[in-house]
């Protein structure tokens, strides 16, 4: 009974948004505030009839409830509890109600926080994000039903995948939704002020904290994803340009771009148009992802689904809302008013540069992703595009930015000082080129090559320090006063400069591990010994053991480093029994930022394994700066001036205060 | 400068910046591509000796063979062809004899025997490459299992 309850609240919360999507856009157009505020409590509405239904799933998966058909498909009752939750979105119906969930809450966060709107913006807001949930809800009833009965009731269900069964399906889904779904938001702005035709700086202001938060989460979701890959694959490689995790990541470029354009619209009244467009790109993005990961087109561990005629109701739905986007902007841009004109070497001339190269490396990996499957459909030619291509084309176009990113804070809006900018960064090129020479003689090895992209990541990090630095007016003004300052910037400062410095780990991290890591492919009987990274691993034989639904055999190492005992690692290999599939279970140490990672491979017939062992120095640097960025979004999130209750007020008064800061 | 040429150069840089960046990527289609090939394809295709190749079929049953350290030699077939594959490394968890799999590597000139650096046979137990799944069922061979993703 309970479980049609879910499934009719769902159908109710169908009927919400269809009201939702009409009435306040009719309201908005005819000026009648009693239309308008359907949008609010519609949202309300929607959010919590999409909660029951939610929650009444999640309920199912709890109880063990086989008598739900995608219950049956992807739970089973010895799995932990945890696992039993997270199984609810480790599925295709699943991961499409979270999804709605994901997009009622922002809904829902808009009507909340958005007092302060335009009634007749926020009218618009509110209904394109009901059309966006109503196009969805669409989908599932008709074609992703998880509520679907089974009769007779099964005993057991067919369990989980194996490798979704771990702590990162609670967390890596959400995440990544949160930042996805997120830019519907900016999506839904984007179209509420063409439907509108004007737009201006408080625009952007309201748009900026959405941007900002899912983007926040994006990052998260994305980096958490790599790490989960990394720990749980069991093949060492932690991004593999895989067309799923492109999906994720053309959204995360495009996101960054919009948020640096928005800071110039915000400013500047500039790019006006632009940031409209990407807007609705980044979105685009998402909605594309969206349908490569869920309509089946591609075949990974996330394509959960073959069904055709949910792809083709998916690549309508991206039609449609891609389409009628572009045409509505197409029409409607021309009359919005051009902003000024500024000079080349300036703050927004650097966020144009920006632009420029996230864009253009976005659309890199676009052409990269879906080449294949376009050659596919024309000409029947089967290639794969993978690491070499994404690596040649989006590494090469990207290192730019990285040298451009610590000049764009230096340099002032209006007209820029390159010339002090670069007296500016002097130490903190000088420094990074130091450092970067210094580890790589201390780690010996790789190209010589490896030392500029060392030193490009280490120029980032010293770069938003030095950003700091001259903020506080450390180099003019006694230290107490200079602290003083400091602790007095705005949180935005922080966050730029925490977000940028994020960015410099990462690819600090990134380019160390390329560089330095070692790998080793050795049979080993108990007793023999291996060498990685100045460890020392003594095999010590297998362990048998079982978990709650699988059996695994347990590879124990003793490792040394000299003569000083280091511990031990666990390496295993894992039988699910339910679908009597193999898993890898890699053993990692973490040593500092660097990584000791075992993975055992096959028996060989004389009481021997082979073991495949890597060194990945500096490895945690990448999911490190990951964190750094995502602390600097939420420390800008928290600056009063992007508050969404306070955009009004805080535009007359932030404004002169922000320059004279600087 | 005048304005107007101010804004010319900026345009006339972020055009040449679009500019290298197709160029680019033309050179990288050209470089870093691998083309999908199943055994029986290769008698016509006529693949140089040295081009990175995906390629696709089942593990001929019984034909596994373990050689010195971590290498693996396996023969891949769609039934109308067969190549000899060896692999140093370790297998993916899912490769079984009769089953789908994708070895990406080349053909060393002078031998048959095709040199994989990677080998997949990723992710589900019930998965079978899509490529090989489409060219095996193009072919009529009976698929061993279930051959979708569920």
């Amino acid at each position: 009974m309970i479980i049609e309850l879910g499934h009719y609240a769902l159908v109710l919360a169908l009927a919400t948004a269809i009201v939702l999507s009409v009435l306040p856009v009719i309201g908005a157009r005819r000026g009648d505030a009693a239309l308008m505020s359907v949008a609010t409590t519609g949202t309300m509405a929607q959010f919590a009839l999409v909660v029951f239904s939610f929650g009444v799933l999640a309920y199912a998966y709890l109880v063990s409830d086989f008598s739900v058909n995608n219950v049956w498909q992807n739970s089973h009752s010895l799995m932990p509890t945890v696992y039993r939750f997270a199984a609810v979105w480790g599925n295709h119906e699943g991961s499409m109600m979270l999804w709605l969930l994901i997009l009622s809450l922002f809904s829902m966060m808009v009507a909340y926080f958005g007092g302060n709107l335009p009634a007749r913006l926020k009218a618009n807001v509110l209904a394109v994000q009901g059309w966006i949930a109503s196009a969805f809800m669409l989908f599932i009833l008709l074609t992703s039903n998880p509520f679907a009965r089974l009769t007779p009731v099964p005993a057991e269900g067919q369990d989980l995948n194996p490798i979704l069964q771990d702590a990162g399906l609670a967390v890596h889904p959400p995440l990544l939704y949160l930042g996805y779904v997120g830019f519907s938001v900016c999506f839904s702005f984007a179209i509420a002020a063409l439907l509108d035709g004007r737009i201006d700086a408080a625009w952007a202001r309201w748009v900026r904290p959405w941007t900002l938060a899912a983007w926040t989460f994006l990052t998260a979701g994305i980096a958490m994803g790599s790490y989960w890959a990394y720990y749980e694959l069991g093949w060492g490689g932690w991004w593999f340009w895989d067309p799923v995790e492109n999906a994720s990541f053309m959204p995360w470029l495009a996101g960054t771009a919009l948020l640096h354009s928005a800071l110039v619209m915000e400013k500047r009244e500039a790019l006006k148009i632009w940031t409209v467009l990407l807007a609705i790109l980044t979105f685009s993005l998402s909605l594309l992802g969206t349908f490569l990961v869920r309509s089946g087109v591609l075949t990974s561990v996330h394509a959960f689904a073959t069904d055709p005629s949910r792809g083709i109701f998916i690549l309508g739905i991206l039609t449609i809302f891609i389409g009628g986007a572009l045409t509505l902007f197409a029409i409607r841009a021309p009359l919005l008013k051009a902003g000024g004109l500024f000079a080349p070497i300036s703050r927004e001339g650097a966020l144009v540069l920006n632009n420029l190269i996230l864009t253009v490396s976005a659309a890199t990996v676009l052409i990269g992703t879906l080449y294949p499957l376009l050659l596919e459909t024309l000409t029947g030619d089967k290639i794969s595009v993978g690491a070499p291509f994404f690596n040649l084309t989006f590494g090469l176009l990207m290192s730019p930015l990285l040298v451009a990113v610590p000049f764009g804070p230096l340099l002032a809006w209006k007209r820029g000082d390159l010339l002090g900018a670069m007296q500016r960064l002097y130490v903190a090129a000088g420094l990074a080129l130091m450092l970067a020479l210094g580890l790589y003689y201390v780690e010996n090895g790789g190209p010589v090559l490896a030392v500029f992209g060392l030193a490009a990541g280490l120029f980032v990090i010293f770069g938003s320090l030095t950003d700091l630095w001259y903020r506080a007016g450390f180099n003019k003004l006694s230290f107490a006063i200079a602290m003083r300052r400091l602790a007095g910037l705005p949180r935005s400062a922080f966050g730029t400069a925490l977000a940028h410095m994020g960015l410099g780990v990462t690819v600090l991290g990134i380019v160390a591990v390329t560089t330095f890591e070692t790998e080793t492919v050795v049979e080993m009987k108990p007793g023999m010994t291996a060498e990685a990274g100045g460890y020392t691993l003594t095999f010590d034989g297998l362990r048998q053991a079982a978990g709650p639904n699988y059996t695994e055999d347990r590879g124990h190492f003793m490792l040394r480093k000299g003569e000083v005992d280091k511990g031990e690692v666990w390496s295993s290999k894992r039988l699910y029994t339910a679908r009597r599939m193999p898993t890898t279970e890699a053993g990692i140490r973490s040593f500092g930022m660097s990584q000791l990672y075992v993975s055992l491979g096959d028996p060989m017939g004389d009481g021997g394994i082979v073991v495949r062992i890597w060194w990945k120095p500096y490895i945690l640097l990448i999911w490190f700066g990951a964190l750094i960025m995502m602390a600097g979004g939420f420390v800008s999130l928290s600056d009063r001036r992007l508050r969404v209750g306070a955009p009004r007020r805080a535009k007359a008064v932030a404004a002169p205060a922000l320059e004279a800061a600087e | 400068m005048t304005r107007k040429q101010k804004r010319l150069a900026v345009i006339a840089g972020g055009m040449s910046f679009i500019i290298a960046a197709v160029l680019l990527v033309m050179f990288a289609f050209g470089q870093a591509v691998a083309y999908f090939y199943v055994p029986g394809d290769l008698a016509t295709a006529n693949v140089p000796p040295g081009t990175r190749i995906r390629l696709g079929g089942l593990v001929e049953t019984g034909s596994v063979t373990r050689g010195e350290g971590s290498t693996v030699t396996f023969t891949v077939t769609d039934t109308i062809g067969t190549v000899p594959v060896t692999y140093t490394g370790i297998l993916p968890d899912l490769f079984r004899e009769g089953q789908g799999v994708v070895a990406e590597g080349a053909f060393v000139a002078g031998s048959p025997v095709f040199v994989a650096d990677t080998v997949l046979a990723k992710h589900d137990e019930t998965y079978m490459p899509k490529d090989v799944a489409d060219r095996l069922k193009a072919q009529g061979v009976e698929l061993s299992g279930k051959e979708t993703v569920k």
